[in-house]
């Protein structure tokens, strides 16, 4: 099969690949009708986490047919039309019994690795590195689904992809992102990154009761995106100071709650953009946690900051004075996607929101590295690509 | 390295460390004299040079004598003689006569010291044997969201534990408490000993040690009790591995890995999930499930071309 595989830092191919196989009684095979390029995708483009190696088949979001059952899978059949979340899940141990599905403890083979960095080890997700459990991901033809009987969720009507296929990530996450924040009726939300995630973050905020959504990005294609949203989009680049303005813009009060949807490459427009460039090229700290910082700065006392923005490792210059002293509440999470497949796929039926908006390329799937390319250059106003394999 | 090999290496580098403060007084305290006895004094700068290096002399001193454990600071000094050699070098290449006579005197001299530096330096940073090779005990312990009869007793039928304990092969159970144990070891090497139950408390304990064959002397034991929160049974292992088992207790280290702690979580993490999911879970990178000593040496996440179920 065809299949887009990481070649190391910049660089993706689509080669040919063989076709996955069922491995465990619960696997599923899925013959993929899209697939999207995540933001996260590229932060393996650029390199930033461990443990990938050369030929991995990248790729977390994807939809699709199944084609091929293992024998212990009891709910799906050849023909049924799936999304498939993100991270796997095996549905039996305490954290998936308690909807904790990202941390599941049973689905990272490689789960030794990923607690020598993390401590305790996360569940395994597709197309993720090795230390994320070494699975295939869904920017291919076909992908192996381990514990299709918990995973999947069947879309039984005829919505299209396009309204479906972000169940697999982004519409989730950018949902817990603002459940995370204690949205209440009201609320000031500020939104650090005006992407994908971060448009699903501000629509999320807005049904959750989010009086003002004040949304911050460099990128004016997409503060136009947010605008039409409803947000007030802040544009950092502009040589403004994110927490004064966002200090003006509330009476001096700080925004109620703060999502982070930006993670380890934050860019910004000061001094200190260099020397987290230069700590972090010299792996002196993993991670550029500048959107971290501004957001506990900038939060109202004894609001909440959420992190949805993917961390790999380490930061410095952590705030911890400002988290404490100002009874801040810090959440984040890789998104439990399972946890919300069913409560979204019904707003969607019903017509609260369609996450199509997001889209503004599709292409085949031998496109695959153009579209990294103009995702992560911000060419041509790529907002988010779906594939088509 | 044993610790008194360790002892000695640094006893050496304390040694140097007097040998740098002596080192360091004439070139301090009569610069001229020495820049004399080198053969340099026609430079207008050999005067500060000649200082500057009984300064370093005294740095490295310091160094040595204010370490606890100076072995691997020798380097130090090993560094401060490439120094001299190269500014000595320098020197005599563009002298003639009696003055680089002297000059090559002088360098054969600070090779010497070279020699003596570099061989207190190889000794004190020499690495000790992996943690490993040697006796000791391994421990291990995770939470199983099953109840514990049921947890205990798969754990007690031993031809269940290959199932998960990836350096095993078989166990045979050959009744009363005695069974067969086949593992692979490094090298293909195939390992094999009879072990004994010498405790077992349903629901609770079951302690065992080897009696014959190769790792004679080694003992382990797992034991049960109730997650607090309803949330299944904590499993807690503990391996001995005895030195009176001399080569075989390496062998058995060996074939627990130079991680020995790490192995054992893998196994009891691969048992929860035969418990709770009903198999070892497998993905493209590790398509080898138990056999998953590959999981140091993983291919790309590309599926397989052939294989399915093992």
């Amino acid at each position: 099969m065809r299949a887009n595989c990481w070649m190391g830092r910049g660089k993706v191919e689509v080669q040919d690949v063989p076709d996955p196989q069922i491995l465990n009684s619960h696997d599923a095979i899925v013959r993929i009708s899209s697939a999207a390029i995540c933001g996260s995708d590229l932060h393996l483009y650029d390199g930033f986490i461990p443990t990938m190696k050369k030929g991995d088949v990248l790729g977390h979001e994807f939809m699709g047919e199944v084609v091929e059952v293992g024998p212990e899978v009891r709910n799906l059949r050849p023909g049924d039309r799936v999304v498939v979340p993100f991270p796997i899940a095996c549905g039996h141990c305490w954290a998936c019994e308690n909807e904790l599905f990202s941390v599941c403890e049973n689905s990272n083979p490689n789960a030794g690795m990923a607690e020598k960095l993390l401590g305790h080890a996360p569940a395994g997700i597709y197309g993720y590195s090795h230390m994320l459990g070494g699975f295939p991901g869904g920017q291919a033809e076909y992908a192996r689904v381990p514990f299709a009987d918990v995973n999947p969720i069947k879309i039984e009507d005829d919505l299209p992809d396009e309204k479906v296929l972000f169940l697999s990530d982004i519409f989730p996450t950018g949902w817990i992102g603002a459940e995370m924040a204690d949205i209440h009726d009201g609320d000031v939300v500020a939104v650090w990154g005006a992407g994908p995630v971060g448009q699903f973050a501000i629509a999320s905020a807005f049904l959750m009761g989010a009086e003002r959504v004040i949304a911050i990005d460099r990128f004016p294609y997409r503060l136009r995106r947010v605008e039409r949203m409803g947000a007030d989009p802040l544009d950092y680049e502009e040589g403004i100071d994110i927490p004064d303005a966002l200090r003006d813009m509330t009476g001096g009060r700080g925004p109620d709650s703060c999502i982070d949807a930006v993670g380890l490459e934050a860019h910004h427009a000061t001094p200190m953009y260099a020397y987290d460039r230069a700590k972090q090229a010299t792996r002196l700290e993993t991670d550029r946690p500048f959107v971290l910082r501004e957001a506990i700065r900038s939060c109202r006392n004894g609001g909440t900051v959420s992190v949805i923005g993917v961390y790999g490792g380490f930061v410095d210059k952590f705030p911890m004075g400002s988290f404490m002293n100002r009874s801040l509440t810090l959440r984040g999470a890789q998104c439990h996607v399972q946890k919300y497949l069913r409560p979204l796929l019904d707003r969607i039926q019903r017509g609260d929101i369609d996450p199509s908006f997001v889209i503004s390329h599709h292409m085949s799937l031998d496109d695959t590295p153009h579209g990294y390319r103009i995702f992560r250059d911000k060419e041509e106003e790529c907002n988010k690509v779906v594939l088509h394999p | 390295m044993t610790d008194e090999d360790r002892r000695r290496a640094d006893r050496l580098a304390r040694a140097l460390g007097v040998a740098s403060l002596g080192l360091g007084i004439a070139p301090l305290t009569a610069s001229d004299v020495i820049s004399r006895l080198c053969g340099v004094d026609d430079s207008r700068s050999a005067r500060t040079m000649v200082r500057l290096v009984g300064l370093r002399e005294w740095v490295h001193a310091v160094l040595l004598l204010g370490s606890r454990t100076p072995g691997p600071l020798v380097w130090t000094r090993v560094a401060g003689d490439a120094m001299d050699l190269s500014a000595l070098g320098l020197a005599a290449s563009n002298r003639r006569g009696h003055r680089r006579a002297r000059i090559l005197a002088v360098t054969a001299g600070v090779v010497g010291i070279t020699v003596v530096d570099v061989y207190a330096a190889l000794r004190g940073t020499r690495r000790r044997k992996p943690e490993g090779a040697r006796a000791g005990t391994v421990h291990a312990a995770i939470t199983v969201n099953r109840p514990r009869d049921e947890v205990y007793r798969f754990w007690r039928d031993l031809e269940n534990l290959p199932q998960f304990m990836i350096h095993l092969d078989t166990v045979r159970d050959l009744g009363d408490g005695r069974s067969h144990w086949r593992a692979t070891g490094p090298l293909g090497r195939t390992l094999e000993w009879e072990a004994e139950i010498i405790d077992d408390r349903p629901d609770e304990l079951i302690a065992w040690h080897a009696t014959e064959g190769m790792i004679a002397g080694n003992s382990g034991a797992v034991r049960f009790t109730d997650a607090p929160g309803d949330r299944g049974t904590e499993v807690r292992v503990t391996l001995h591995y005895a030195p009176r088992g001399g080569g075989a207790a390496t062998a058995f280290t060996r074939l627990l890995g130079e991680h020995p702690d790490q192995m054992v979580r893998d196994d009891l993490r691969r048992f929860k999930q035969v418990m709770e999911t009903g198999e070892v879970v497998r993905s493209e990178g590790t398509p080898e499930g138990t056999r998953t000593t590959r999981q140091l040496r993983q291919r790309p996440a590309q599926p397989l071309a052939r294989g399915g179920f093992r």
